[in-house]
């Protein structure tokens, strides 16, 4: 809170919000006070479950149903939000308060032109005399957002939008009623990293110009810190810190802000280490994969090396063919063209007793925890699939490689009885990772392995594959669109775009001197930098 | 089969969601500790029993539904411990005696016990359905099976003949089959079952396809489980539940067809208790004696009723 902030726009006084069951009551929101004054950024910062979102939309009167405000203020320029009828609240959304919401893909309804979309807000509002005026204004609108084409675009349907392109089109819709305060619940967190910088560049060259309030609501630190004024950071429904963005990163004072903090993957800190000097564990050579009968090529001519004990990072924004790529060599897919050698046995000549021999040493690890557990199994059986299908020992045997794989991913051994459902995200990816290992394979394939997680919990995660790889001499094809968290567990990186790599060399090499376009374009995409490198003003 | 059958897996509430994953709504917010291995409230037999107690008693209808396919289990398990004299028994002084204490339900022209003939012919009814309902589900679950899990050309020819068949209408398909294996309860049930089939096949392809996709399915390939343990272990189980839903339905439509084709005399002969074919044989007194096609044909409707009931109840109770 700067000591020089006009009057405050936004005043949340010590509100409470509880949800509630018929079993119980969970207070999701505990004592939150917040000031925001015109024309400034507010970042409210938090894990999942932190009662970040519950705020925003406690100050949107957007509450979903079993929640409750239950005490506390929230004033609008003067005006007293939660005390106003329904009625009332209609007048406040979208002309006094904007909000984007986190999803463009879900957000904008799925069979009207984007151009109607915007313009219906005006006409509730009454912000145009009638139809043609409200529409010529929606174009205007969407131009403003940044759109290419902004006629053109008012006539398509979302479908035909990309992620990016409809994120823009709520943003004109949020701002179309010219709101005081903006809300972004999220609003980049669907989206890749490239494009999330243009749309949070946008965001605030709009909130700049037209002296709009923003309160942004985000799970990432390295975003907050780069685009607001000042960071609230929330833990279980309270603030545990504030202060401006720089300070907060780099000097953080509670220990949870603390311990987020050091969570953050460090583009700063030295890479893995390198691979020992040996023959190549797997070889790819001229992969070609393609849908659509051939016209879009998913994957085109990629090939790379991995040595054994190396860890090799893929990079690439959605679409750029990563993800088919650990496909193909996990042999779930058949590439149309190329080879794939590991350990000297082409892949693709194989039979299917020897392909069968060969999984063994070649283990995934999937990006959905929560996709990636049959959810009738419980831990136990998980993770002695594999042992099972190898008859590697009997049913003693088995519990007891279960209970030492369960040890060294860090489960206790109660959760041997438990069923995914039982279990958080965190957990289940770790199971998912003493499944993998079960078999002491040679490689493991990770797609993705900590996107879905929390910010700390990806740290311990990644701390736990880089340990076992150290401890194991296991080899990682290591698949991911974080540039931070590839520094941190791979030697080697290849970054991909529209099927192909770009470029591909030691980490520290491509990320301290980027050599292809691309690559820079995607490092300098990286939030955090801004705050990191203490900049004047 | 009960409506406990997904309470296995009771949701905790968990602190690490997806911040990435879109559409995501709010979600209420944990309670403040990770879902910690120690506590958890719902587990084992027990618990899973109480809580379908617990359904039972906030849903009245349902568990109405439920203690009266109990009570007509049993009859068709022991039908002679709820009627104790002969279905086939005549009394000609006592013929066409209306509903009072010494017969329940009234009696027939040839003086036999109306209650006595429903509890049988129920228990003819339903065992007819129930295989019925067997023969659909093992053909629909391995034609389902090999059409999702091979796909290519025999899913196209599979799935072609399954909608010839889908074309017909089940009672015709029913008729025009037991006109060839000929008359008799056990035809008019293989007859049921074969129109029941096309249902059967298509939810099973549809979940095979679903769980091929999922995730898990590809961690069991790369695991190295072969391709039948993975079809038993992985896709059957996690298939069950739609399945058990259409299942439930299903007993409620055979036994309408059964008694349906009863009722037009293919199924059981004369004098054998059946249902259908006591509404049949009923009408010729409908004007004097309201109780002969009454009381067989309540019998029928309730059944079809809980039936029903039970099949969404095992519907909104699924987890997936």
């Amino acid at each position: 809170m700067t000591t020089d902030a006009p009057q405050p726009l936004l005043s949340v006084r010590d509100l409470h919000v509880a949800f509630r069951s018929r079993r119980s009551t969970v207070r999701a929101v505990r004592g939150v006070n917040l000031d925001l004054a015109p024309g400034r950024t507010l970042a409210l910062v938090g894990e999942s479950g932190s009662g970040k979102s519950t705020t925003g939309l406690a100050v949107l009167g957007l509450l979903p149903p079993g929640a409750q405000v239950t005490g506390g203020h929230v004033t609008l320029a003067g005006r007293d939000l939660t005390a106003l009828r329904e009625r009332a609240w209609r007048t406040v959304r979208g002309r006094e308060i904007g909000f984007v919401p986190q999803d463009p893909m879900v957000s904008l309804n799925p069979v009207r032109r984007v151009g109607h979309q915007v313009a219906e807000v005006l006409l509730i509002h009454g912000l145009a005399e009638d139809r043609k005026a409200a529409h010529a204004r929606a174009v205007d609108l969407l131009a403003d957002a940044g759109l290419p084409e902004p006629a053109e675009v008012a006539r398509t349907l979302p479908h035909e939008l990309s992620g990016g392109m409809c994120q823009r089109v709520l943003i004109a819709i949020a701002l179309a009623g010219r709101p005081k305060l903006l809300i972004a619940d999220e609003p980049t967190s669907a989206l890749d990293v490239t494009v999330q910088r243009r749309i949070l560049d946008h965001l605030e060259t709009v909130t700049e110009q037209h002296g709009t309030a923003l309160l942004l609501i985000t799970h990432d630190l390295s975003v907050a810190a780069d685009r607001a004024d000042e960071i609230a950071v929330m833990s279980r429904g309270e603030i545990v810190e504030r202060g401006p963005g720089h300070r907060v990163l780099t000097a953080p004072a509670h220990p949870y802000t603390r311990e987020l903090v050091a969570a953050v993957p460090d583009m700063t800190a030295a890479p893995a280490a390198p691979a020992p000097a040996g023959p190549p564990l797997l070889e790819v050579r001229g992969l070609r994969r393609s849908f659509d009968g051939g016209r879009t090529a998913a994957v085109d001519g990629v090939g790379f090396t991995l040595a054994a004990g190396g860890s090799l990072g893929i990079v690439g924004e959605s679409g750029s063919g990563k993800s088919t790529t650990a496909q193909l060599v996990l042999r779930l897919d058949r590439p149309d063209a190329g080879t794939i050698t590991f350990d000297g046995h082409d892949l693709g000549s194989l039979g299917p007793a020897a392909l069968r021999r060969l999984r063994r040493d070649i283990q995934p690890v999937f990006q959905d925890p929560y996709g990636s557990l049959d959810p009738r199994f419980t831990v136990a059986q998980s993770i002695a699939e594999p042992l099972r299908a190898y008859r590697t020992t009997g049913r003693r045997g088995r519990q007891r490689r279960v209970a030492e794989l369960l040890d060294l991913v860090r489960l206790p051994a109660t959760a041997a009885g438990r069923r995914p459902a039982e279990l958080s995200g965190g957990q289940r990816q770790r199971v998912s990772i003493a499944r993998a290992l079960a078999l002491t394979p040679r490689l493991l394939v990770l797609d993705e392995p900590v996107s879905a997680l929390d910010v700390s919990v990806q740290a311990s995660v990644l701390d736990l594959l880089a340990e076992l790889r150290a401890g194991f001499g296991l080899s990682y094809l290591f698949i991911s669109h974080d540039l931070a968290v590839v520094r941190q567990v791979c030697d080697r990186v290849a970054v991909m775009r529209r099927g192909r790599i770009v470029e591909t060399g030691p980490v520290a090499r491509v990320f301290d001197h980027p050599g292809h376009p691309y690559t820079q374009e995607l490092l300098s995409a990286i939030p955090g930098r801004r705050a990191r490198t203490p900049q004047p003003g | 089969m009960s409506a406990d059958i997904d309470r296995s897996s009771p949701m905790t509430l968990t602190t690490e969601q997806d911040p990435r994953q879109p559409g995501r709504p709010p979600a209420p917010p944990a309670p403040a500790a990770p879902a910690d291995p120690g506590q958890e409230q719902t587990h084992g037999r027990a618990a899973r029993l109480r809580a379908a107690l617990g359904t039972l008693a906030a849903h009245p209808g349902l568990l109405l539904a439920v203690l009266y396919l109990a009570l007509i289990l049993a009859w068709t398990l022991a039908p002679s411990l709820f009627a104790g004299t002969d279905p086939l028994r005549t009394d000609p002084a006592a013929s066409l005696t209306p509903p009072g204490a010494d017969h329940w339900f009234g009696t027939d022209n040839l003086g036999r016990d109306l209650y006595t003939r429903v509890v049988h012919g129920t228990r003819t009814s339903l065992t007819a359905a129930l295989i019925a309902v067997s023969l659909s589900l093992l053909a629909g679950t391995v034609l389902g099976v090999l059409s999702g899990y091979l796909g290519g050309w025999v899913d196209q020819t599979l799935m072609r003949c399954v909608e010839v068949l889908i074309v017909i209408p089940g009672l015709l398909l029913s008729l025009a089959v037991v006109s060839i294996l000929g008359f008799g309860v056990t035809n008019v049930a293989i007859a049921v079952g074969i129109s029941g089939i096309p249902a059967f096949a298509r939810v099973i392809r549809a979940e095979v396809l679903r769980i091929r996709s999922s995730v898990y399915f590809r961690a069991a390939v790369t695991s190295g489980t072969r391709t039948p343990v993975i079809l038993l272990r992985h896709v059957l189980p996690n298939a069950s539940q739609p399945v058990l839903v259409l299942a439930a339905l299903e007993i409620g439509g055979a036994v309408l067809s059964v008694s349906a084709l009863s009722f037009l005399g293919y199924g059981a002969a004369p004098p054998a208790p059946e249902l259908g074919a006591m509404v049949s044989q009923g009408r010729d007194y409908i004007s004097t004696a309201w109780w002969l096609t009454t009381f067989p044909g309540l019998a029928i409707a309730l059944i079809v009723l809980c039936a029903n009931r039970i099949g969404r109840a095992l519907e909104r109770t699924g987890v997936r």
